[in-house]
């Protein structure tokens, strides 16, 4: 393995673990609005790293608004950021879906090509109103710099901050749909839409709330997406096929699936690319997806019930 | 109690209901029968807004239900077991439970549920796709009934079920009746069935009632006329 010696090799395999945990992140944190969306409902949302990177220019609105009037609010700002990108992203995902979504809900590949359209011109949108330069947020002190638990390995804090947030956030929405009666009404409208009617289930309602809170999870993803990297308009176009292809390997109606998949593509891709070249690591992650896949079409994890 | 006027209800241009109307008394329980493809589940679907209907109005205790869209009509006191039982597969025998909930004061499942069907307290931690065809229509049954309806609707409740279950959900449905003081309106094929719960019986064909009579003077041969192919 090119003349690493054998405690080089361990750091190395930490450190690029550890950039695949925040990749994991990353996608997980798209993820997790994705598999309600698509996994729940059954909408193709092409637009979905838009809403990404919705969260991640409202974060850099905001540090910039905190540097440039209220330098004493540099330190504190980041929370306030992440509940912004929330509910702008929510209220945009609701808006789409009143406006869009709700009149494709019989034709899954009609919203493929809708929300792409979407997605492009959300795109110029950006383009048009923040410049086409990618920007990036002012992080607070706290979350610069980073750990080093041996000489060799190096940690950053912002990883691990992105990290607790996911494992927050996870939690959030398995609670969200697991344990809540918001939750309940969302899965049994997913099963069968026109019988949740019939049990008294208003389910446009149902449909809105999902995709807005589907899309504001996004949102979040974009808040925390800003301290590992730069924001463009294209930064959340980057990351949509990736994400789709964790939540179809993952098991479209399976949040553990969806959590595990995120997890093995993530890291697979970051260990063989500091070994192999990136395109190499992206063939060999594709062509193990696609022979899991074919093996297994519904996913990694898959409810089993008679049919 | 139920009170259905002129509906009509059409595919396109064919027309499947062609102006009937009937009504369901109070604390009573009214079969319809009739073989396939003559209109019965067009019409339980109609009743509940899953069609819409061309023509007519549906009221319950008065109030008009024509406009409302299915969960509004539960709301007013609806409640549908479908053909097929259409239960949430994925979903656990008490989640499934709990989706009947949405209009009921309380979020919890009351106990007298589980009192009338013991089963399923036994299989409430169990998807509900993996109970057999029996248990499932006891399910289905159950989670319309914790919306606790006034009129409880329901689409042949036997098809494709064992006679011994079919005699528990005949005791269970007369119980159901006796304890709530709800209507019963139920579609079915099953003659043996029909005369065990019903008060009165109408029989649809091509979309219009042909035969009306009560249980105590049914004249089960002509009945049965009617339903032979």
């Amino acid at each position: 393995m090119g003349g690493y010696t054998f405690s080089e090799l361990g750091s190395i395999f930490v450190m690029q673990g550890f950039s695949g945990l925040s990749l994991f992140c990353v996608y997980l944190l798209m993820a997790l609005g994705l598999a309600i969306i698509f996994g729940q409902m059954g909408v193709i949302n092409m637009a979905h790293g838009e809403f990404l990177t919705m969260g991640a220019y409202t974060t850099y609105f905001m540090s910039k608004l905190a540097v440039d009037h209220f330098p004493a609010l540099v330190g504190i700002y980041f929370p306030f950021a992440i509940i912004l990108g929330f509910l702008i992203a929510f209220g945009m995902g609701y808006l789409l879906e009143v406006l869009l979504i709700r009149h494709l809900y019989k034709r899954p590949l009609d919203t493929l090509l809708a929300t792409w359209g979407v997605s492009l011109v959300l795109q110029q949108v950006f383009r048009s109103a923040f410049g086409a330069r990618e920007v990036s947020a002012t992080l607070p002190a706290w979350l610069l710099g980073s750990v080093k638990p041996t000489e060799t390995i190096d940690i950053p804090l912002n990883g691990l901050f992105m990290m607790g947030l996911t494992l927050v956030l996870s939690l959030l929405v398995f609670i969200f749909l697991f344990r809540s009666r918001w939750g309940l009404k969302v899965r049994a409208t997913t099963q069968n839409r026109v019988m949740s009617g019939g049990v008294g289930i208003n389910t446009k309602k149902v449909d809105r709330m999902t995709f807005a809170v589907g899309c504001g999870i996004a949102g979040v993803a974009g808040a925390v997406f800003t301290t590992i990297a730069s924001t463009g308009p294209t930064t959340g176009s980057l990351y949509i096929v990736d994400t789709f292809l964790v939540v179809v390997f993952g098991g479209a109606a399976s949040l553990v699936g969806t959590v595990a998949s995120a997890f093995s593509i993530a890291q697979a891709q970051s260990v063989l690319e500091f070994f192999l070249t990136s395109s190499i690591a992206k063939v060999l992650t594709l062509l193990t997806v696609i022979t899991v896949i074919m093996a297994r079409p519904e996913g990694l994890f898959t409810i089993r019930v008679r049919k | 109690m139920l009170e259905v006027k002129d509906l009509q209800v059409s595919y396109g241009q064919s027309e499947v209901i062609g102006n009937l109307a009937f009504e369901v008394g109070r604390n009573e329980t009214l079969a319809i029968m009739g073989r396939n493809g003559m209109g019965k589940t067009t019409l339980m679907k109609a009743l509940m807004g899953i069609l819409r209907s061309r023509k007519g109005s549906v009221k319950l205790d008065g109030k008009d239900l024509t406009k409302m869209e299915s969960y509004q009509r539960v709301a007013a006191g609806l409640a549908f077991v479908p053909q097929g039982r259409m239960i949430f597969s994925a979903l656990t025998v008490q989640e499934n439970i709990e989706t009947g909930l949405e209009t009921a004061d309380s979020k919890t499942i009351p106990d007298d549920i589980f009192a009338l069907f013991p089963v399923l307290h036994e299989m409430r931690k169990r998807k509900g796709g993996n109970l057999s065809g029996g248990q499932q229509q006891q399910l289905a049954i159950a989670r319309a009934l914790v919306s606790e309806p006034k009129v409880l609707i329901l689409d042949e409740p036997t098809e494709g079920i064992q006679p011994s279950v079919i005699k528990d959900i005949a005791r269970v449905l007369n119980e159901i009746r006796k304890t709530r003081e709800i209507s019963i309106l139920v579609s079915e094929q099953v003659l043996s069935f029909t005369l065990a719960i019903a008060d009165r019986l109408l029989v649809i064909d091509k979309g219009r009632f042909i035969h009306e009579n009560r249980r105590d003077q049914v004249d089960a041969e002509k009945i049965k006329q009617y339903l032979s192919v």
